[in-house]
């Protein structure tokens, strides 16, 4: 459960469930739909075998039309995924490494079995990392909890997960406090060890218990009753429907027809 | 050890996301029946915490690198199994979302074994069986530090074998193991420290914020039926999902081949890695069971090869160039299709 | 009216680790009043505030509010009248929007859809962010922050607000503002507070605590210019009472 740049990783959710407060035809579009056409668009890419390439293309349209017509820009969604691609390359790259059987050439370059499945790796990684940020950039991770909720997810588990949501930020800052602190104060590796760290967390973790006691209070001062009732209420609209509908014809004709692979026959035909 | 949707197949993602769904409906119910509410927000803020916590790291005496607390171990002590298994759902919901660490596919594995190991195993069984009510404190660390290095054994087994059913990576089953295993051993010690620390810190300064759950027995033995159940259930669901899976992608139950889940807690020296694979390789080449495939034998190997390129008949030396012309095509028309819209909604709005 | 009234009599608490934080408290607050209540830190000004409404429920001792004694069985109705503001607004704004914060109250109250946003609007509007509504409470500012937890509690229409610490941690301007916006209540106001420039500004009455015990009742100008009262609390007089630091003009003594 650890975080390979905390910090980072922050400042872009933070700035990347920002544009979830813009409106947009996307944005507009009932949580549960975006949800459920989010998790089809990954089954369908996750589904193709290890060495398919080029019929995982025409999935880039889903997060390229998404992208268009929400008017979240591009550039903090593609800085993510470079962010979080150390990691698909580190996973990948066993793969040249193990397999090494050509399997085609292009030219006179002859390619393993090994880099093709490396490639799919990172396609298959961007496409579905891509999918998920942008369902949360054009719906909001708040709204897509509620979304849960509503779609039969235990209202416990719901409502302390808007509740971890809520109080991220916070204690993030608490935490970011506290290491400054004790970096000003620490030299070299004196004063970083085990010791000190077990009490600034254990120090940390006292206060949010009192935090904790605190909001109980607060909630229990406004009746809380162990559930979160939201203002808004969810009309699921036929156009809702329709998103849905859409989407998943197109999954489904991508998964069964390699249209790249047609095109470029097509034209191969036609060239001659 | 988040695994990735990019390296799961879509019958090993279903399947452990109806496993860990019906722990965490099992867990739900529990937390909303057994405990008063003042406990879900508790639940959300400790989750918040964890985050937190995870950004103060400590320097590992003689190794140069640092560490920092997993959480896992600590939630299940401050909460039990059934609280702890859900703040660790969170957490990890949060990571999937937005850190692209582990995706939605491959969630239902992460929580599994980022969750349940620790909640279900690690505390009920291994830290409750050995530290008692916890008031030893000699006894109370050895029973954390035993706790979070099974746990992490566990985790990091379960890694190994979700990435091998699904066949997208190519590391050996046996080397995989060799790699993950250490490490995780490593991490589970640190882990172990670590959250023995913190603990003996908030016992001194604020008991009760312990002994609470400490004394309750919170093992789940009368409720253990319900998990067995549920476990039962989706297991048979798994078995039926990936059997149906594997008739229509024959070679998507490729056992010999692994997958690696990624760069890890502490890092391994990224400087030779090689090295130690081919030593790994070596050693594991001795291990018959595993299908592994020593360079120096291409023979079998290959043949082994010509048997996957037959079940993929896309890959042929003829085709390619028509893929990639294909390809570059449809990756122009799809943003091509971007552009449009989105001049278009700019001129709509 | 008198459910507007507040009663606390020989008011004691006893924290569990031993810490006496209340001793003997007598106060008799009534409709429309607004007191302050300051005293050094650890006095009890907090502790106190948390009986008002039920957050703690004294060792011995009794607080009524309007006809009731708290209890149990009275919470939900003393909820419903006490308002409590408290001093980190982070703790109190824990919904995902501003709309559903303020909401929050009213939903529990089991108040129809139609007056429950009735109700939003018009706190919002009171305290002058009815523009933030569907903002998220963790992108606002620190002064929206604490005018939004004031709305959260005015959507509950309470007829007695508790203030913990209303000016803690503002810029001068929402400092102001604030004030300006307490004046304008017409509710019967209780608030702890350090500021006690604040506190002669808002409020007519002042109790004093020290060491968990009432040390004094009375008119807040009063009070505010007995320093050696102030002084042996860990206070001191308002700066505004003080006289000028550069010409000397308006000293008292």
């Amino acid at each position: 459960m650890t975080m390979p740049n905390p910090h980072a990783a922050l400042f872009d959710l933070n700035r990347i469930e920002s544009f979830a407060d813009r409106d947009s035809p996307i944005h507009r579009i009932d949580p549960r739909a975006k949800l459920i056409v989010t998790m089809l668009f990954i089954v369908s890419v996750v589904s193709y075998g290890k060495y398919e390439v080029s019929a995982l293309l025409p999935f880039v349209l889903y997060p390229v039309v998404t992208t268009a017509l929400s008017g979240v820009p591009a550039g903090p969604i593609l800085t993510r995924l470079v962010w979080a691609a150390p990691f698909a390359f580190f996973m990948g790259i066993f793969n040249p490494v193990f397999d090494r059987t050509t399997v085609t050439h292009i030219g006179t370059l002859a390619i393993s079995g090994g880099w093709v499945s490396f490639v799919s790796i990172l396609i298959r990684f961007s496409l579905t990392v891509s999918a998920a940020l942008l369902l949360i950039a054009t719906t909001g991770f708040m709204t897509v909890c509620d979304a849960l909720g509503r779609m039969g997810l235990p209202r416990a588990f719901v409502t302390q997960l808007m509740v971890l949501f809520r109080y991220l930020f916070v204690l993030a800052e608490e935490a970011g406090r506290m290491t400054r602190a004790r970096n000003l104060r620490t030299f070299q590796k004196r004063g970083q060890g085990i010791r000190v760290f077990s009490f600034m967390i254990g120090h940390l973790l006292l206060r949010t218990i009192d935090r904790a006691t605190r909001i109980h209070l607060a909630m229990c001062c406004r009746g809380f009753n162990g559930m979160f009732a939201r203002v808004q209420d969810l009309r699921f609209r036929s156009v809702d429907a329709a998103f849905i509908a859409g989407w998943s014809a197109l999954f489904l004709l991508f998964r069964s027809v390699d249209i790249p692979r047609w095109i470029g026959r097509f034209v191969e035909t036609a060239g001659r | 050890m988040h695994m990735a949707d990019a390296l799961i197949s879509p019958a090993v993602g279903a399947g452990m996301w109806a496993v860990t769904a019906s722990i965490a409906a099992y867990s739900a119910r529990n937390v909303t029946r057994h405990v008063e509410d003042s406990r879900v927000p508790l639940m959300g803020v400790l989750g918040a915490f964890v985050f937190a916590a995870q950004m103060i790291n400590f320097s590992i005496p003689a190794t140069g690198s640092s560490g920092h607390l997993g959480g896992g171990m600590l939630l299940a002590i401050l909460l039990g199994p059934q609280a702890a298994f859900l703040v660790i759902a969170s957490i990890l919901v949060v990571q999937a979302l937005f850190f692209a660490d582990g995706g939605l596919l491959a969630l239902g594995c992460n929580i599994f074994n980022m969750g349940f190991f620790p909640a279900f195993i690690g505390y009920p069984w291994i830290y409750k069986t050995m530290a008692g009510d916890g008031s030893n404190a000699t006894k109370r660390f050895w029973a954390i530090l035993v706790a979070a290095v099974v746990s992490l054994q566990l985790g990091a087994f379960a890694v190994v074998l979700e990435t091998t059913a699904s066949g997208i990576s190519e590391l050996p089953f046996g080397t995989f193991v060799l790699l993950m295993q250490p490490i995780h051993l490593a991490i589970g010690i640190v882990e172990g420290i670590a959250t023995a620390a913190v603990v003996a810190i908030v016992w001194k300064a604020r008991p009760e914020i312990v002994v609470g759950t400490s004394t309750a027995d919170l093992r789940p033995t009368g409720n253990l039926k319900p998990v067995l159940v549920g476990l039962g259930v989706a297991a048979v669901l798994t078995a039926g999902v990936v059997s149906w899976f594997a008739s229509s992608h024959p070679d998507g139950l490729e056992w010999s081949i692994a997958g690696v889940t990624g760069k890890e807690e502490l890092e391994a020296p990224e400087t030779g890695v090689h090295g130690v694979f081919s030593h790994i390789q070596r050693w594991t080449a001795f291990m018959p069971d595993y299908n592994f495939k020593p360079e120096a034998e291409a023979a079998p190997a290959a043949n082994k090869e010509k048997a996957e390129e037959a079940t993929w008949p896309a890959i042929e030396p003829g085709t390619s160039l028509a893929g990639i012309i294909g390809s570059i095509i449809t990756l122009m028309v799809a943003l091509g299709i971007g552009y449009v819209l989105r001049i278009w909604s700019r001129k709509t709005t | 009216m008198s459910h507007h009234l507040v009663i606390a009599q020989n008011l004691c608490y006893v924290y569990p680790d031993g810490t006496r934080a209340l001793d003997g408290i007598h106060f008799r607050i009534t409709h429309g009043e607004s007191v302050a209540v300051i005293g050094g830190n650890g006095a009890g000004k907090s502790t106190l505030l948390m009986h008002l409404n039920g957050c703690l429920v004294s060792v011995s001792g009794s607080v009524r509010v309007g006809d009731f004694p708290i209890t149990t069985k009275t919470l939900p109705h003393v909820r419903e009248t006490v308002g409590m503001v408290f001093q980190d607004p982070d703790d109190q704004l824990f919904m995902p929007t501003v709309e559903d914060d303020v909401a929050f109250g009213p939903i529990n109250l089991g108040l129809p859809p139609e007056e429950v946003s009735a109700r939003v609007d018009e706190a919002l509007r009171t305290v002058g962010a009815l523009h933030l509504k569907r903002r998220p409470p963790y992108r606002l500012s620190g002064g929206e922050k604490r005018a939004i937890a004031i709305a959260t509690v005015l959507a509950m229409s309470p007829s007695i607000l508790v203030m913990d610490e209303p000016t803690s941690n503002l810029d001068p301007l929402a400092r102001r503002q604030l004030i300006a916006l307490l004046k304008r209540f017409d509710h019967t106001l209780i608030i702890a507070t350090h500021d006690l420039d604040m506190a002669l500004d808002v409020c007519k009455r002042t109790l004093i605590l020290k060491n968990g015990k009432l040390v004094a009742d009375g008119p807040t100008e009063e009070l505010l210019r007995n320093r050696s009262l102030l002084e042996d609390c860990r206070l001191e007089m308002p700066l505004r009472l003080q006289g000028c630091p550069v010409c000397g003009s308006g000293k008292e003594d």
